[in-house]
């Protein structure tokens, strides 16, 4: 097995434990407002936490809205099952993440910025709050107002979309918002709001560390940068990759497969099954013009081999959805129970085999009505995994 | 007026203010687009999904209720796309749902039925979850039911418990599949700090939330020979009945009502509006007495503001949430209680029937009055006061099921005694309408002249409007009564929980001081109420409104200190306002509830 292909594709950014990030700040707050945001967008940073949208753009948008009381949050609310990518982001480099915060948030105006960390991941607060102390220090020294506190999430999946994120801060409820009104006009307490995940945050770290040139150039188009993969399933070497973006699944399998992989599905239960007679022509990376397929959510690669059922597969994604689902609109909420109910029904032959494509219709009406990405991207993983694998949901 | 927004749907061109949805100006165009979570009274939810259309350039459906519109917006409401996504969403919310329409409360009211026979559902392709459904029905309350499986999860019942009641008696619980409307622990509705105000049910598109209803109980009474049956209506019936029996929003259907009554079989057809006289001059008279004891005696222990009692709602509200301002309440019944329990005394000597062969019903715009019913306190007279209380929608089933055709019905007036009320007794049915009865008959008998308003209308303290205030300068008293000149009484009015809340927390702070306030339960007061007829918005409110006060400016007498019969029960039976007697019968106490 030749090497080469695997230092291509492996980066060393995020993680590599820098101790500057004073002087980042310093020469960051010496530069334009205007400077950095065009850096940020320069680079083609796109949000790492699932919708992928343009970060500089966020941050822009943001930052044109003339209300004084804006905020910046890191969503690390990390639910996604089998990632962990900023559990070990905000362990191993926390400083990068809150470097990112507070250019933010003086790009922005915010005073105030705020960790939404995943519950489970509650033991990380009294290292994360020695870390707090060390780097407000920092920021009084530098003469930037900004602060950051914790906030512990309630443990709802859907607590990860922005919205739900921000009712949940709110003291209410963890249902996401209509929108727009997006977080960036109205947000926490109907404030103009950044919510980014944290590996996006310590992105623009480096962006700023190294320019946005550096950046740009790994990757393709639409699909800039390194990122961060939580790679499990049937692999002997799982675990937390950044890889260059751009790569397709086949070069993925290459590197990290047993040698008898038959489907990888990619960005976890929200995301696409990419069967094998696929993997050369599926890039990885964002929706655009190049990629054949778009890499939603957190980062998770999960590699299947030939004894397993996608059936199960499957059924353990409704499963999740099911259950995940705030519940309050009505596509979502009932297209799940019957998606799930709808494969069992197919496979005990309660249902004739034809019945796969109502249920294939009815993603198609979750997808285009579900009022947030939860529900919408159902059918990714539904339609992928049937049409590529009909006989399985079958016999 | 803030910008214009130029957009075309359905290819037509339209311009709307910027802050208005897609679903907004549609209707401007007079283009339905169905909704089931959307209701004007409410904050909008977008939960539903049936009110998706195209917008030119997103591939996405957008929620019509809860988009805003935009400049060159291009919107299509009834491409296949969206007929088709519709189609599956009603499906959808079918499959979770125990249809039986034909033994549903709600049948031939309810917007889901509505809608399916619009989109023509009769196919079921998906599987009916409902039997693995836990589905459970709360029955346990007098006044409300509320059956789980006919939800379709719209939250329109948990906003308006929210946010036009404050009361929070019911929230979402759980998530995805098991997500359901429930209240603390899940207790029964009876158990939890409810109100029993009904505002949840005029609120509900479907049969989920619906009255216990007596109907059965009153056709059984009625059709018992020993049973003498006594009806009483209260004001806001005579203007909502009308719109359940084919007739437009606020007509006033009083005598045909009475005529109805008669020929379902009620022996005796009776006024609330004689007890809601009676209540001005019970409470009335407290106040002054309250005054009296605050101003002259310097009696530290007088509580002001007096707070009206007569919205057996807001009673129970001011139990559960302010349980430290008991006091100032007002002792009096409510006038359906009071009514109740001179049935059995009063009236019942009067007419010369044992009093247990008496069956008193009451028909009522509201829920709450159910549950006043059953309150153990209510047994002055000897026996259950009021024996059953009927909505407004209730009694137009009776009146359906008897074959009687409304509008073809002559006119007929109430029987004697206890049947006449005043253009007082009837405004009781309206937000003001107390305090301006009140003060139509208070301020005569402090000065010995009419209240100073045109044509004895009181309008800073009508309108829908949340809290009203009103300041009458009290000049010119006569002698029993001159401590109170120049005193500047101060008074607010408010309808809905949330504008009590509100006013309540003001006088918390301290920030505001009133001698005297009114509140009912419910928005615009009874003839908003929650036993009142489906649909409502402040249009209808308002139609229903602008009914009671012509009820009042056409009765011959406007002041409830005039009405013969009252001047006559004080002579025959009660001797005076606070009379030992009128505290046995006519007054209350309350208790103290949990908060939650
Ligand atoms: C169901 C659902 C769950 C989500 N969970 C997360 C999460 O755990 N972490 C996260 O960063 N973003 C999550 N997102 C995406 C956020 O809504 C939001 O797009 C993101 O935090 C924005 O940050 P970014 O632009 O840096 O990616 C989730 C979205 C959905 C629809
Ligand atoms: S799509 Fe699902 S998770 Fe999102 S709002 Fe609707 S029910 Fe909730
Ligand atoms: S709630 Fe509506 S749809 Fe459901 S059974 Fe009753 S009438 Fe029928
Ligand atoms: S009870 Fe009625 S109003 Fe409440 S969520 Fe269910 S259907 Fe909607
Ligand atoms: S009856 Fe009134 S208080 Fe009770 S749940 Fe309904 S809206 Fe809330
Ligand atoms: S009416 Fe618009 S989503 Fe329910």
């Amino acid at each position: 097995m030749t090497t080469t292909k695997k230092q291509l594709h492996r980066i060393d950014l995020i993680f590599k434990n820098e101790d500057d990030c004073k002087e980042i700040l310093r020469n960051a707050l010496s530069r334009s407002d205007q400077e950095i945001v065009n850096e940020m967008v320069n680079s083609g940073l796109k949000g790492r936490g699932g919708a992928g949208f343009p970060t500089g753009l966020k941050w822009k948008l943001t930052a044109e809205s003339k209300e004084k009381e804006k905020y910046v949050i890191c969503n690390a609310d990390e639910g996604e099952p089998g990632t962990f990518k900023d559990r070990e982001i905000l362990t191993r480099v926390p400083h990068k993440v809150l470097s990112g915060m507070a250019i933010c948030a003086k790009i922005i105006g915010a005073q105030k910025g705020y960790i939404y960390l995943r519950g489970e991941y509650k033991f990380l607060v009294p290292d994360l709050k020695k870390e707090l102390r060390k780097f407000h220090d920092i920021l009084d020294e530098l003469g930037l107002d900004f602060r950051v506190d914790i906030f512990l999430g309630s443990g709802a999946y859907i607590c990860g979309e922005e919205s739900a994120l921000i009712e949940s801060m709110e003291g209410k409820r963890g249902e996401p918002r209509n929108k727009p009104p997006f977080p960036s006009v109205k947000g926490f307490k109907g404030k103009p709001t950044v919510v980014n995940n944290v590996e996006t945050l310590a992105h623009s770290y480096t962006i700023l560390k190294f320019g946005a040139k550096k950046f740009r150039d790994l990757g393709v188009k639409d699909s800039r940068g390194s990122k961060v993969f939580s790679v499990s399933g049937d692999t002997p070497i799982p675990g937390i990759y950044e890889l260059e973006l751009g790569m397709t699944v086949q070069d993925f399998v290459d590197d990290f497969s047993d040698g008898d992989c038959k489907a990888v599905q990619v960005g976890g239960a929200s995301g696409f099954l990419v069967p094998r007679k696929r993997f050369g022509k599926t890039t990885i990376g964002y929706q655009g013009k190049l990629t054949g397929i778009s890499l939603p959510t957190g980062g998770s690669m999960m590699i299947f081999n030939s004894s397993r059922s996608m059936y199960n597969v499957l059924n353990n994604y409704l499963d999740f959805f099911e259950e995940e689902s705030c519940g309050q609109c009505t596509p979502c909420r009932v297209g799940c129970q019957q998606l799930l109910k709808g494969i069992k029904a197919v496979k005990r032959g309660e249902k004739p085999t034809s019945y796969l494509n109502q249920l294939l219709k009815l993603t198609e009406t979750m997808k285009l009505t579900a009022k947030c990405g939860l529900g919408q991207s159902v059918a990714n993983s539904f339609s992928s995994i049937v049409e590529n694998f009909r006989e399985e949901m079958i016999y | 007026m803030s910008n214009m927004v130029n957009l075309t749907i359905n290819g037509i061109a339209v311009s709307v203010e910027e802050d208005k949805t897609i679903l907004e100006a549609a209707k401007e165009l007079h283009i339905k687009i169905p909704t089931l979570c959307y209701h004007k009274d409410l904050c909008v939810a977008g939960n539903c999904r049936v009110c998706v259309v195209e917008q030119v350039g997103n591939h996405k459906l957008v929620a019509s209720c809860a988009t805003p519109v935009s400049e060159g917006m291009e919107i299509n409401t009834n491409t296949l796309k969206v007929r088709n996504c519709r189609k599956h969403i009603i499906e959808l919310l079918l499959t979770e749902h125990r249809e039986e329409c034909t033994k549903c409360y709600r049948n031939g009211h309810c917007e889901l039925q509505e809608l399916s026979a619009e989109y023509q559902i009769t196919n079921q392709d998906f599987i009916d979850l409902v039997p693995d459904k836990n589905y459970t029905i709360d029955m346990l309350s007098p006044a409300i039911e509320k059956d789980d499986s006919k939800c379709i999860r719209c939250q329109r019942c948990v906003r308006t418990c929210a946010e036009i009641q404050s009361v929070g008696a019911i929230a979402v619980a759980h998530k995805g599949s098991e997500m359901k409307i429930s209240t603390f622990f899940d207790r029964s509705l009876d158990e939890v700090v409810c109100t029993n105000c009904g505002q949840c049910i005029v609120h509900c598109p479907t049969g989920a939330l619906t009255e216990k209803s007596y109907v059965e109980k009153v056709w059984d009474a009625i059709a018992d020979p020993e049973a003498h049956v006594v009806v009483q209506t209260a004001p806001a019936v005579r203007v909502g009945l009308g719109e359940e029996l084919g007739l437009g929003s606020g007509t006033r259907v009083t005598e045909k009502m009475v005529s109805a009554l008669r020929r379902l079989g009620f022996d005796s057809v009776l006024d609330t509006n004689f007890t809601a006289d009676l209540t001005i001059m019970e409470e009335g008279t407290e106040l002054l007495t309250r005054l009296k004891r605050a101003l002259v005696e310097d009696d530290p222990d007088v509580a002001l503001p007096m707070a009206t009692s007569c919205s057996p709602g807001w009673v129970k509200y001011i139990e559960h949430k302010y349980p430290e301002y008991l006091p100032n309440l007002s002792t009096c019944k409510s006038p359906q209680q009071m009514f109740g329990a001179l049935a059995k005394t009063y009236y019942a000597k009067n007419i010369k029937v044992a009093p247990e062969n008496i069956v008193s019903v009451s028909i009522m715009p509201c829920t709450a009055k159910k549950f006043e019913a059953n309150r153990p306190e209510m047994k002055d007279s000897g026996y259950k006061d009021v024996d059953f209380v009927l909505t407004t929608r209730e009694l137009a089933v009776m009146i359906r099921q008897a074959g009687i055709e409304f509008e073809k019905l002559n006119d007929e007036s109430f029987d004697s005694i206890m049947g006449i009320g005043s253009g007082a007794g009837v405004i009781f049915g309206a937000t003001g309408g107390v305090m301006e009865a009140a003060l139509r008959t208070a301020y005569e008998i402090v000065t010995g002249r009419e209240v100073p308003f045109d044509n004895l209308e009181i309008t800073p303290v009508r309108g829908l409007e949340g809290v009203k205030e009103a300041t009458v300068k009290i000049e010119g008293t006569v002698k029993e009564w001159d401590f109170l000149e120049g005193v500047e009484l101060k008074c607010a009015v408010t309808n809905g929980l949330e504008n009590a809340h509100q006013l309540m927390e003001a006088i918390k702070r301290g920030d505001k001081f009133y001698h005297f306030i009114e509140i009912m339960a419910c928005p615009g007061g009874c003839l908003g109420g929650g036993g009142q007829p489906f649909p409502v918005d402040n249009e209808i409110r308002l139609k229903r409104m602008e009914a009671i006060y012509a009820e009042d400016r056409d009765l011959p007498i406007r002041k409830s200190h005039e009405n013969p019969e009252i001047i006559q029960i004080y002579k025959e039976f009660l001797e005076k306002p606070l009379s030992h007697k009128s505290h046995k019968l006519l007054h209350t106490s309350y208790v103290k509830r949990e908060q939650y």
